[in-house]
């Protein structure tokens, strides 16, 4: 269930569109900031209160890369691996993080705490490489930066 | 040149209202205001003007197909999908100065008679976003943004719409049904969006960068604009530089400026004493260039003879110790996995293109396989609802036509000669 503080949320979107399913795309961000991906329930629930068919919002959630499907941990490290990034070296980072965290693209350690991805260009070029975690850039990544970027994510 | 676009980037608090106010902005809106539509569609038509989304088109012209029947709601898009690989301008612009882009898109409101606007942001640009609302909330409260703006009568609005990481939503028709809500994939043209575009009515979209240039040509006048690089292309332009360069970053030049001054003068050159190789000059969909390239113009008709593409100026280069066929596969892996999947030629095509790549890189590459790659490229080139596929062929055929002899040594070797 969306707390009360998401459906008012939800309802703000929806005024700034002539077409109530306008705000499926903010509704879906919202609901998924509350509960971190987007369940079944959470969809149907979406899908009343914009009126209309779960089907419609069922191909929004799946057509979007953004929106998280299955569960993932507190911290969800995406790493860029697009052409600049990859000639400064991500591949590299990406697999110093999957040692240090011991698990594989698109896997999530045991404690829940971290989910290592491996995304396409965020448009933070001219600072390659980098990644995000959650909704925060890192940029000119070294193993050095890594290390004491991952001792901050409590 | 001086700055036109990026001078206020690095001053302190550059996204406050107070701040764009005291740095000479929101004075191009009052001035806009007052004059007659039509006039200032010419004013924009006259500065030659061209999308620095990467199609180039004649905005001033764009804005022209709007009708003029006041009767019939109109709407503005900003596209602010930023997400062709490579590029980083606009970003800097929502970012450290939102106001220069709100006070534009006020502007272009105005010009084409919409009372709301969209920012289409990709949705990774969290922090631009919350910068975009907090400019629009700004704006608001100075009376730049709501009903009767400085008594003027007109009344405009601007909302925020996220996307949730799509590349494809930076084709004009799959933002306008992103917006609605939908999935986005891109509408079959005609009909064009300046006649039925978002939510069926007369639709202008346009690039951030596009829209900041506005408030400049109206404060500076279009032949200032236009006296700015070549006669077809004029206008300061932003030029990101990623890769194997010392100083990669944004550098504003003049239209024009030769792909050799961007890489060794502004970016410093190649990094670690290495040498040149290659360069994209304008987002991955745009064919690579080589040495013999260098003195290629960065402006739309420039790039084009040379048979690639301005596109958004995200210039990539590529030192001596880069695999080609590498690239080229990362580049097709990237367009297989934004293939919206609605036209069989693109979905079908970008993964079987990066299939065969892939072996070809792996040292698992038949006899045939390059001619088979040529073969895909055909068979998707053209052939596609959007420039999507197109891009895809694009690139790889940049690749192919400079380094087809890595692609050989790849199938008959085995192994990269790099």
């Amino acid at each position: 269930m969306l707390s009360t503080q998401a459906i008012e949320n939800i309802k703000k979107a929806i005024a700034k569109y002539p077409r109530k399913k306008s705000a499926s795309m903010d509704a879906l961000m919202i609901a998924q900031k509350e509960c971190g991906h987007l369940t079944e329930d959470i969809l149907l629930e979406i899908a009343h209160l914009l009126e209309m068919p779960p089907v419609q919002l069922n191909q929004v959630a799946a057509f979007y890369t953004m929106y998280n499907k299955r569960p993932v941990g507190k911290y969800h490290i995406q790493v860029c691996t697009n052409i600049s990034c990859s000639l400064l070296g991500s591949e590299h980072i990406f697999q110093f993080f999957s040692k240090m965290l011991g698990i594989k693209k698109g896997e999530t350690t045991s404690d829940k705490k971290f989910t290592l991805s491996e995304v396409e260009c965020l448009g933070s070029c001219g600072t390659a490489p980098m990644m995000q975690i959650n909704d925060d850039y890192y940029e000119n990544l070294t193993e050095a930066k890594i290390e004491e970027i991952l001792k901050t994510l409590k | 040149m001086e700055p036109v676009l990026l001078k206020n980037i690095n001053t302190p608090d550059s996204h406050r209202i107070d701040v764009y106010i005291k740095n000479g902005g929101y004075q191009a809106l009052p001035a806009a205001l007052k004059m007659q539509t039509d006039a200032l569609i010419q004013m924009v038509k006259d500065s030659g003007l061209r999308g620095r989304g990467g199609a180039g088109f004649s905005t001033g012209l764009k804005w022209s197909f709007i009708t003029k029947d006041a009767t019939i709601p109109k709407y503005l898009c900003c596209n602010a999908d930023e997400g062709e690989p490579g590029t980083f301008k606009d970003r800097a612009i929502i970012e450290k100065d939102p106001h220069q882009l709100i006070e534009g898109m006020i502007i272009a409101c105005y010009a084409i008679g919409a009372h709301a606007a969209y920012i289409y942001i990709r949705g990774e640009f969290d922090f631009g976003a919350r910068r975009l609302e907090q400019a629009i909330s700004e704006a608001h409260q100075k009376g730049y943004l709501g009903k009767n703006i400085l008594n003027s009568s007109f009344n405009c609005h601007i909302y925020v719409h996220r996307g949730a990481g799509a590349y494809i939503c930076g084709e004009e028709t799959a933002l306008i049904e992103s917006i609605e809500g939908k999935r986005g994939q891109p509408r079959i043209k005609p009909p064009f969006p300046a006649q039925v575009g978002l939510f069926a009515k007369p639709t202008v979209i346009n690039n951030v960068e596009t829209l900041a240039c506005i408030p400049h040509i109206v404060n500076k006048g279009p032949r200032w604009f236009a006296s700015i690089g070549p006669e077809k292309s004029p206008g300061p332009k932003i030029v990101g530089v990623s890769g194997h360069v010392k100083n990669p970053g944004l550098y504003e030049l003049p239209m024009g400026t030769p792909l050799r001054e961007v890489i060794f003068t502004h970016a410093g050159g190649i990094r670690d004493g290495r040498k040149f190789k290659a360069a994209i000059p304008g987002g991955v969909s745009a064919p690579m260039l080589t040495e013999k390239d260098l003195d290629t113009t960065m402006d739309f008709d420039g790039m084009a003879a040379k048979g690639t593409m301005l596109g958004s100026a995200g210039v990539i280069v590529m030192d001596d110790t880069t695999c080609i066929v590498k690239v080229a596969m990362r580049t097709m892996g990237f367009f297989r996995h934004e293939s919206c999947g609605k036209c069989t030629p693109c979905r079908e095509g970008t993964d079987w293109t990066y299939k065969v790549l892939h072996r070809i890189e792996h040292g698992q590459g038949k006899d045939g396989d390059v001619e088979l790659l040529e073969k895909l490229c055909g068979n998707i080139f053209g052939r596609t609802f959007c420039p999507l596929g197109d891009g895809a062929v694009m690139a790889l055929r940049g690749a192919l036509k400079n380094f087809r002899n890595e692609f050989e040594y790849h199938v008959k070797k085995k192994r990269c000669m790099v």
